[in-house]
């Protein structure tokens, strides 16, 4: 059950020719799907597309209407092979996964795909994961485009570009015989919009006639000498059908402007932005209607040499504006114009920086440079201080050092937190040990107040990333190394590349693996390890099962995670045990997030039922509470926090436990363990009580009632 | 604000407060009304904790002519931002520091409570922003700050936040939508819609300053009533509105005579101050604070008494919030160690306790565990409520003769620097602040104060000794391990080394 649920939003799919979608981006790009005709489709969740494979989950009934398969595929690469279906048979497939990660873990697939060519059109939607909110290393998939010759398609951020790039990407891809990839950014995956919609339409081909009608043709497989072939194909069949397919459809898109003397070439994806740094400098209206030219590109590879010429000609300079690096198109660009012999000025890096998102402030002050330069009349402004700059300077004088980044951390409840929070004390006794991380929720015990973990290298790899560790006799380590992954990187690929490799490289090392039910950190999908039943897919399988299976003799699963003690004692004995062979440890409890999202309204109903119901939660004395905050630091639940002291007498602040508490337990197990102040409570709220629980409370109170008015309290 | 032109909105929200939810309201409130919308934000999917920023477009339906489609960006851009609104105060300093708030455009509407950053939560010391500063910040980067503390409104009003942060776009009138239309918005919703609409009203009430917002509770300056008020009397104002409620409380905590003790050793401190402070009786004022929380010591006789109070469940029900016919138990989680334990018996019998081996281990043995004791059940309530009425035995305990030793001492202490060295009593008074907690947590204050206070004299030239002494306090509370402070005092007798 995923953290989103698109059940009402998917019926729009339904639309039909002339009406008008109005929502989110993510589907407005299943909807393109649909109107294309696609005959398959898979993918891996990751920000920003894990919407995307929610959408389509929840759109199944509507898939199968149309006999759409969709699968949650294994990783990228699984989702990236899915797409061998196009090579030989007419059929329209379509991936998607977060990039560059993603990518990364898919190109195998992606280069032999590309390399054997495509009979049916096939895309990949890659969400571009740069710029703020991403949470991994800043690198483009433009270059993978280019190693592989895959086209790249950026659309302008406006739903009915995005749906038109979809329905001509897979035209273009069949044109051309090569892979299609559409690259959307964070913020166009959530944009809210409109566009007007056409019918769905049934795929013509669909993988029942294909299965049923078995082809081959080796000319497409990647063998010598059909790979030699493939380069030839690709460098003068391939991208000169490219090139006319995207010219006859005009796909990129050319606005003219007043001033000739100078333009602007710009990635699709950034064209909105753009046109609002232009507008900010008075040189465009609210329409996208410029006084400079410009050129936009929903390709950005191959590149159009005739368009940029076209557009360059008479021109004295160009600005391109290009995120990230390396600087892929400006150098592009620069070649075909020394190759036409023109004069023509490229900028590009020099003027906008070459790192980091460009946000409209960013592209403001490089439009802003630019112009200058060359028509400086047109920006009479420039330089002028803004209207209350003085009171702005004052205001963040002010507040300087009063903001406090928020880096994320564990959610309320979390059973991760206990495995950190046992980790920490064992240490105390036994030493620090170095901890390799992998990629998922239980990374964020890198940050405070846990401070855990030493490196990521990649999803499923947390084992594999501590594999320098695994010597054996006299390069055995003396301290055991730690490895960390969650459940979603371990079916991913943790559990050949970690956990398999550990086994057969003999490691001594302690494997946990995080059990929490769910692909967590991308929304809460569903994972093979998933406990309840899933009706489409296969959940339950174990994974002490799984790694008892690929040969671990020391495997423990530990659940729940919150028992506090038993935690400690199972990870003291894996370190510590004279077992041969890698230690794991399965960390089990369902996310909180998760299983709150599927009790709560189960409670509030029963409760509304009239039948017996208890909620615990916790909560700290302030009388007693000396403000240590030991507690704190070993746990960092968001509803364990600070507030004022009530005690004139106390400067510090008292700990403080906020409604939003659900009575998880750790704070009480920290408490014993760590033996800290007797200040934490455990309040149990019994809602319908039934009349043994009424008299029960009513006779006990009265008794304590009359002892405590025996020893009066001063007011 | 006039119809028929675009407004741009920023929403700044943490996890778990509706941002999205105000977003989708807002989008749907233009949209019925004449308005071409578009949100677009960065959701926090794995990022729980920190803000999310929602932006919004609107654009008139009149101002478009037909075949022409406005172009609307994905981000705010400075100086573009007609309204900002922040769900908490340090998100609401975050967006005037991204630049979206500005001075000649953008009305800021925020909520003035604070969710503490980690950063804040995490240190032993008191590491929470100035919330005035960021108040002062809003109030001067704004157009108009629009400010009330919206999580207050929402818990009091059995809402969620969103519905208060959506009354206070309304109350504002910073778009072009009256009430009405608001209200119809969150009716099309259609969930929670009486609990959503009960915080939109006091928001949009406070916002129109219906309500002045509520100031910072303040606590009542006390005057030297109750018992002793002649001695009291005497006492300057800084240090009687401490002694004005340290009095009362070491009263309730031992006896009469007990602040009496109290209060002989402050007018004693009171004495040295006159001689050698500035007329501010600043020494006076740390110590009876100090002195106060030093005496009314939290043992287990202490914590059963409070724990057991009629006041103390009371406080319990209306901080879990038991409604009517509801039933509360409550649970301690409680650990007393040999430690805890002998320092409640009698002195002797108390270090017999911690000395002889076998009655070490026995008693070990039957505490290795925390206990969860049920103060709501007979035999939970009278087990501590036995054990707080041990006070009466208190005066004869371990923990009572190794307490006013240290505090005779610490007082000495003070009066003895404060004949030469006015500023290094002072920080000397202060050092007692790392004397807190239980268990472990006390042990090592404790000890950290012992090691702060025996290498005073270390410090050379004796004139930096204040300044070094709140320099060694800050490394005591820098960790919990008391490394820094270790490394703090070897680098002092490094220094001194160096020069002799």
């Amino acid at each position: 059950m995923a953290e989103r649920s698109f059940a009402a939003e998917v019926q729009t799919l339904r639309l039909g020719d002339g009406d008008e979608f109005r929502g989110e981006g993510i589907l407005a790009i299943t909807k393109a799907l649909l109107q294309s005709g696609v005959a398959y489709v898979g993918g891996y969740q990751g920000a920003p597309i894990s919407h995307l494979m929610d959408v389509l989950a929840d759109a199944r009934p509507i898939l199968e209407e149309l006999g759409v398969h969709f699968e949650s595929s294994a990783s990228e690469a699984t989702a990236a092979a899915m797409l061998a279906a196009s090579v030989h048979y007419p059929m329209r497939g379509a991936v998607t996964f977060k990039s560059t990660v993603g990518t990364n873990v898919a190109s195998d697939a992606l280069a032999n795909l590309a390399s054997s060519g495509v009979e049916g059109g096939t895309l990949i939607i890659v969400g571009e994961d740069y710029g703020e909110g991403s949470s991994i290393m800043q690198e483009r998939s433009h270059a993978f485009a280019m190693k592989s010759q895959i086209w790249l398609l950026d659309p302008r951020p406006n739903l009915s570009k995005i749906v038109e790039c979809v329905e001509k990407g897979f035209e273009l891809s069949e044109a051309s015989n090569t892979p299609v990839m559409i690259e959307v950014r964070i913020r166009t995956c959530h944009l809210h919009g409109s566009f007007a919609t056409k019918a769905n339409r049934r795929p013509a081909y669909d993988m029942k006639m294909a299965a049923n009608e078995p082809r081959r043709d080796s000319r497409r497989i990647v063998l010598p000498p059909a790979s030699y072939q493939h380069e030839k194909e690709k460098i003068e069949k391939r991208w000169p059908a490219a090139v006319k397919f995207v010219q006859e459809h005009s796909l990129n898109e050319m606005f003219g402007g007043d001033v000739g003397e100078i333009g602007v070439i710009v990635q699709g994806g950034l064209y909105n932005t753009a046109m609002r740094a232009l507008e900010t400098l008075g040189l465009a209206d609210a329409f996208g209607k410029a006084r400079v030219p410009v050129y936009v590109l929903n390709v950005t590879y191959p590149l159009i040499d005739d368009e940029v010429v076209r557009f360059a000609a008479g021109k004295k300079a160009v600005l391109i504006v290009e995120e990230g690096q390396p600087e892929f198109i400006e150098q592009a660009i620069g070649t075909i114009l020394r190759r036409a012999d023109m004069q023509t000025r490229i900028h590009g890096k020099d003027m906008l920086p070459m790192a980091g998102e460009y946000t409209g402030s960013v592209m403001r002050d490089g439009f802003t440079k630019f112009v200058c330069a060359y028509c400086p009349e047109l920006v009479p402004d420039a330089g002028k201080p803004a209207a209350g700059d003085n009171r702005l300077k004052t205001a963040l004088a002010r507040i300087d050092g009063q903001v406090h980044g928020r880096p994320p951390s564990f959610c309320t409840g979390c059973p991760e937190r206990p495995l950190f929070t046992a980790m920490k004390l064992v240490e105390r006794d036994l030493g620090q040990h170095h901890v390799s991380s992998d990629i998922g929720c239980h990374l964020f015990a890198i940050l405070p107040p846990f401070n855990i973990g030493s490196a990521t290298m990649g999803y499923g790899l947390g084992g594999a990333a501590a594999s320098a560790w695994n010597g054996q006799g006299a390069l055995k380590p003396d301290r055991r190394v730690v490895s960390v992954m969650g459940d979603g990187g371990f079916w991913h690929n943790g559990l050949t590349s970690s956990i398999g490799n550990a086994v057969f490289n003999r490691s001594d090392n302690v494997f946990i693996v995080v059990d929490n039910g769910y692909s967590a950190a991308t929304g809460g999908q569903d994972i093979p390890s998933s406990q309840h039943s899933n009706d489409i897919r296969s959940t339950g399988n174990a994974i002490e099962k799984a790694v008892r299976g690929i040969g671990v003799g020391w495997a423990r699963t530990v659940n729940p995670t919150y028992d506090l003690k038993r935690m400690m004692a199972t990870l003291r004995e894996a370190l510590t045990t004279r077992e041969a062979g890698p230690k794991v440890i399965v960390a089990q409890s369902e996310c909180m997030l998760n299983r709150q999202r599927r009790e709560k309204p189960l409670r509030e109903q029963a409760i509304r039922a009239g039948k017996r119901m208890v909620r615990e939660r916790f909560g700290v004395d302030a009388d007693t509470c000396t403000g240590d905050r030991s507690c704190i630091r070993l746990s960092g639940c968001p509803s364990l926090t600070i507030a004022p002291h009530p005690d004139p007498l106390r400067k510090d602040p008292v700990t403080k436990v906020i409604d939003s508490c659900v009575g998880c337990g750790l704070c009480g197990e920290v408490a014993h363990a760590a033996v800290l102040c007797p200040s934490f409570y455990r309040a149990s709220i019994v809602s319908n009580p039934t009349y043994w629980d009424r008299f029960k409370a009513q006779a006990t109170a009265a008794i304590i009632g009359w002892l405590q008015r025996r020893r009066p309290v001063p007011a | 604000m006039s119809a028929g032109k675009v407004i741009r909105i920023a929403i700044l929200a943490m996890g778990g407060e509706g941002g999205g939810v105000l977003a989708d309201w807002i989008v749907d409130l233009a949209e019925h009304n004449g308005y071409v919308a578009q949100l677009t934000s960065v959701p926090g999917v794995a990022q729980r904790t920190g803000a999310t920023i929602y932006y919004l477009e609107l654009f008139p339906e009149s101002a478009i002519e037909s075949g022409q489609a406005p172009v609307l960006a994905l981000m705010p851009v400075p100086g573009d931002v007609d309204l900002v609104v922040a769900s908490e105060l340090m998100e609401a300093g975050r967006a005037i520091q991204r630049g979206i708030v500005t001075p000649d455009r953008t009305t800021l509407i925020a909520s003035t409570g604070r969710v503490f950053a980690m950063s804040e939560k995490v240190p032993t010391s008191d590491a929470r922003v100035d919330a005035d500063a960021l108040l002062q910040g809003c109030e001067l980067a704004a157009k108009r700050f629009v400010g009330m503390d919206m999580a207050r409104i929402a818990s009091s009003s059995g809402s969620v936040i969103s519905a208060a942060m959506f009354g206070a776009v309304a109350g504002a009138d910073v778009l072009p939508f009256g009430r009405a239309l608001f209200e119809a918005t969150i009716e099309r919703g259609g969930i929670g819609v009486a609990a959503s609409k009960r915080a939109f009203s006091a928001a949009f009430a406070e916002a129109t300053g219906d309500r002045a917002p509520p100031g910072p509770p303040s606590h009542p300056a006390r005057s030297g009533g109750g018992p002793f008020a002649e001695i009291q009397a005497q006492l300057p104002g800084p240090v009687l509105e401490i002694v004005a409620v340290a009095v009362p409380r070491l009263v309730d905590y031992q006896d009469a005579g007990y602040a009496r003790l109290y209060l002989d050793r402050i007018l004693q401190t009171v004495g040295i101050d006159q001689r050698h402070g500035d007329g501010m009786f600043r020494l006076t004022a740390e110590t009876a604070r100090h002195l106060a929380l030093g005496m009314a010591y939290e043992d287990a006789v202490r914590v059963a008494d409070l724990k057991t109070r009629a006041a103390r469940f009371a406080r319990v029900a209306s901080e879990v919030g038991v409604r009517d016919g509801q039933i509360l138990q409550i649970a301690e989680f409680m650990h007393p160690r040999l430690q805890e334990i002998a320092e409640c018996l009698p002195g002797t019998l108390g270090r017999f306790l911690l000395r002889n081996p076998l009655a070490r281990r026995l008693v070990e043995a039957l505490t290795t565990k925390g206990r969860i004791v049920r103060t709501t059940s007979l035999p939970g309530f009278l087990l501590l409520y036995a054990l707080a009425g041990l006070k009466r035995f208190r005066r004869s305990s371990l923990r009572y003769a190794e307490t006013q030793a240290s505090l005779e001492a610490w007082l000495e202490r003070l009066a003895g620097a404060a004949r030469t060295d006015y500023a290094l009593a002072l920080e000397i008074a202060e050092c007692r602040n790392l004397v807190k907690g239980y268990g472990d947590t006390h042990a090592r204050g404790l000890a950290s104060y012992d090691a702060i206070l025996s290498s005073i004299e270390r410090i050379r030239p004796a004139g930096t000794r204040a300044t070094a002494v709140a320099a060694l306090r800050q490394a005591a509370l820098a960790d919990d391990s008391g490394a820094s402070l270790s490394a703090a005092i070897r680098k002092l007798s490094g220094t001194e080394t160096v020069a002799t």
